[in-house]
């Protein structure tokens, strides 16, 4: 027993050594104070190297191919701006540019609106209100691409949509085909699946409302509209901040959906900013222009980012 | 208190009427899977008289959505070698960084949260072209380990936040009883990190297993697709398509996290909300 105490603290004693702290024979130690170390920096050595490989080091490499006209074959020529230049000249670049600003525009609208209102929805009361919370969270745990052909079915020519329509008299109508709809079905699809996302945030951001603060505002006389104004609101504040800038970002990165339902078509109505850059790097094999579109990207998400950020940071002083 | 008016009532149907609504495509998914491929263009609303489970039978002897089984696999394997890397390196980073006060620690530490929001596409092409020529496309093993070291940040974040909660009690009492740092963190810290740990698990095991952008890259045209490569193989087909086996194919690859979520459809739900208590 005594032999396995003293080892341990020879063990921990040679520990502390590799902190810098002087070597001490293990007899002296029980009359040293000494603190906890927690860990060793060793420890974290291979995740830090994975995060400055991948995240940093590939990440500066992918942008200084933006300024070259690599191929991933020959060698690379410096080139200057002139892939950023091609971007402004680009139509279908650019068109692409404004789709993926609509569609994450129109979804974060959508989440946040349809997330928040089922949250309001399903927080108290209702009996089954748990079993409704894991029905419309499903969505979210299933693959975006398998949901997406689903969608395809629905708004196909032949498909459901206009089976009901005609039905009620109305002309079918080419939905994924139509310059004007199809980007609609990509947002459709994208906000059914992941509204529930923003509805369980919203639900564990309402779970720290007391209901007492707006039994006693009700008693005041405040209505409904006025007590989620004044009192949920501001206290959903971190629901709020996560959801907005979860839904923003995701929104500017839709890809699966484009790429089962429409392909990016009818002519290039419906690329996003990460198809484009899907198509011009790995199809096309132009790494230049693809990483000069990626870097533009990489701007826009860090920038869109901390725009939102700094929009819902909690200003109360708490 | 809170009673239950006809208000209430009210709302549940409501509720409900959205709820319904909004499943509307899964029931389309399932009971059109189970319909010829005739009746599911004619009558894609009305339920199915006779169901016909042969679908999910030719589906899987058909030339592209045959290799369902070794997707399952393949995309079992990426998850598991990912989810470990996340696990074992993330906690132990997190817990060195969320412990030590100093500022380098500080530092490093939003340092990596930065990785968060960098988006793939721009460091994914030079991992592609190093890749290539080291011959690691299509190599499952390979894919796993990208995705631990992409969604590293997301570890270390979710580990410190919950690291950050718990008392240093238990480790100052191993300390003083003589246990090393490392078994210190191995018997009696980790244990204590298993919610942080599921959410982990959770969160970036559904990240992988549903991802359809990193395999398309790395796996794609290659002898081991994924889950979502055989779908999209299988589906994006254009010669002729039969939703009936499209379905068929589309429920057989959403069957394990299905089963899954609604075992631990809790755990699951906390770990998507849980980013907003830390």
């Amino acid at each position: 027993m005594n032999s396995t105490e003293t080892k341990a603290r020879r063990k921990s004693s040679s520990d502390a050594s590799l902190q810098g702290e002087p070597r001490r024979k293990s007899g002296l130690l029980p009359f040293r104070k000494k603190t906890v170390v927690f860990g060793s920096w060793i420890w974290a050595f291979p995740s830090l190297a994975a995060v400055a490989v991948i995240h940093y080091y590939a990440t500066y490499v992918g942008g200084s191919y933006a300024f070259t006209d690599f191929n991933g074959i020959s060698d690379a020529n410096w080139v200057g701006l002139d892939n950023f230049i091609r971007i402004g000249t680009d139509p279908q670049t650019m068109g692409a540019i404004g789709n993926t600003f609509f569609i994450a525009v129109i979804y974060f609208i959508g989440v946040n609106i349809i997330g928040l209102g089922l949250a309001l929805a399903l927080n108290r009361g209702l009996k089954t209100r748990y079993f409704l919370r894991v029905l419309m969270f499903l969505p979210v745990v299933l693959s975006s691409l398998a949901v997406s052909y689903i969608f395809k079915f629905i708004f196909d020519f032949e498909g459901p949509l206009n089976k009901v329509l005609m039905a009620l008299g109305q002309e079918p109508k080419l939905w994924l085909g139509d310059t004007d709809t199809a980007i609609w079905t990509i947002i459709i699809v994208a906000v059914w699946q992941n509204a529930g996302l923003g509805m369980v945030i919203y639900l564990a951001g309402l779970a720290t409302v007391p209901p007492e603060l707006e039994e006693s505002a009700a008693i005041d006389g405040a209505g409904v509209f006025q007590r989620f104004w004044h009192i949920t609101l501001p206290m959903i504040q971190p629901a709020v901040a996560i959801t907005t800038t979860l839904s923003l970002l995701t929104g500017l990165r839709i890809f699966d959906q484009v790429v089962a339902m429409t392909g990016g078509g009818p002519f290039g109505a419906t690329d996003t900013m990460s198809t484009v850059i899907y198509r011009i790097t790995f199809e096309y094999s132009d790494f230049g222009y693809g990483t000069a579109l990626a870097t533009v990207f990489a701007i826009v998400l860090a920038f869109a980012a901390a725009l939102q950020l700094f929009i819902t940071k909690d200003r109360s002083g708490k | 208190m809170f009673r239950y008016t006809k208000w209430t009532l009210l709302r549940e149907v409501l509720v409900w009427i959205v709820a319904l609504f909004m499943l509307l495509p899964l029931y389309l998914l399932i009971n059109n899977s189970l319909k010829d491929s005739i009746t599911s263009i004619t009558d894609p609303l009305g339920l199915v008289v006779t169901p016909d489970f042969g679908n999910f039978v030719t589906v899987l002897e058909s030339t592209y959505a045959g290799s369902l089984p070794l997707g399952m696999l393949n995309s079992f394997i990426i998850t598991a070698v990912g989810v470990s890397i996340l696990v074992v390196f993330g906690s132990m980073t997190a817990y060195v960084l969320a412990r030590r006060t100093s500022k380098v620690s500080k530092v490093t530490f939003y340092l990596i949260l930065v990785g968060i929001i960098v988006p793939a596409q721009l460091g994914i092409v030079p991992i592609y072209v190093f890749a290539r020529s080291v011959g690691l496309l299509g190599s499952v093993w390979g894919l796993g380990i990208i995705y631990g070291m992409m969604l590293m940040p997301l570890s270390v974040f979710l580990y410190a936040g919950f690291v950050r909660s718990l008392p240093t009690d238990y480790e100052e009492a191993a300390f003083i009883d003589g246990s090393s740092r490392f078994n210190t963190f191995r018997k009696i810290v980790f244990p204590l990190l298993s919610p942080a740990t599921g959410t982990v698990a959770i969160l970036g095991g559904i990240i992988m297993w549903n991802d359809f952008f990193t395999p398309l890259i790395f796996l794609n045209n290659s002898v081991s697709p994924t889950i979502a490569l055989v779908v999209y193989s299988y589906a994006a087909n254009p010669v002729l398509i039969e939703w009936n086996l499209v379905f068929a194919l589309l429920i057989l690859a959403m069957i394990p996290i299905t089963i899954l979520y609604l075992i631990f459809q809790k755990r699951f739900i906390q770990g998507f909300s849980g980013g907003i208590k830390s």
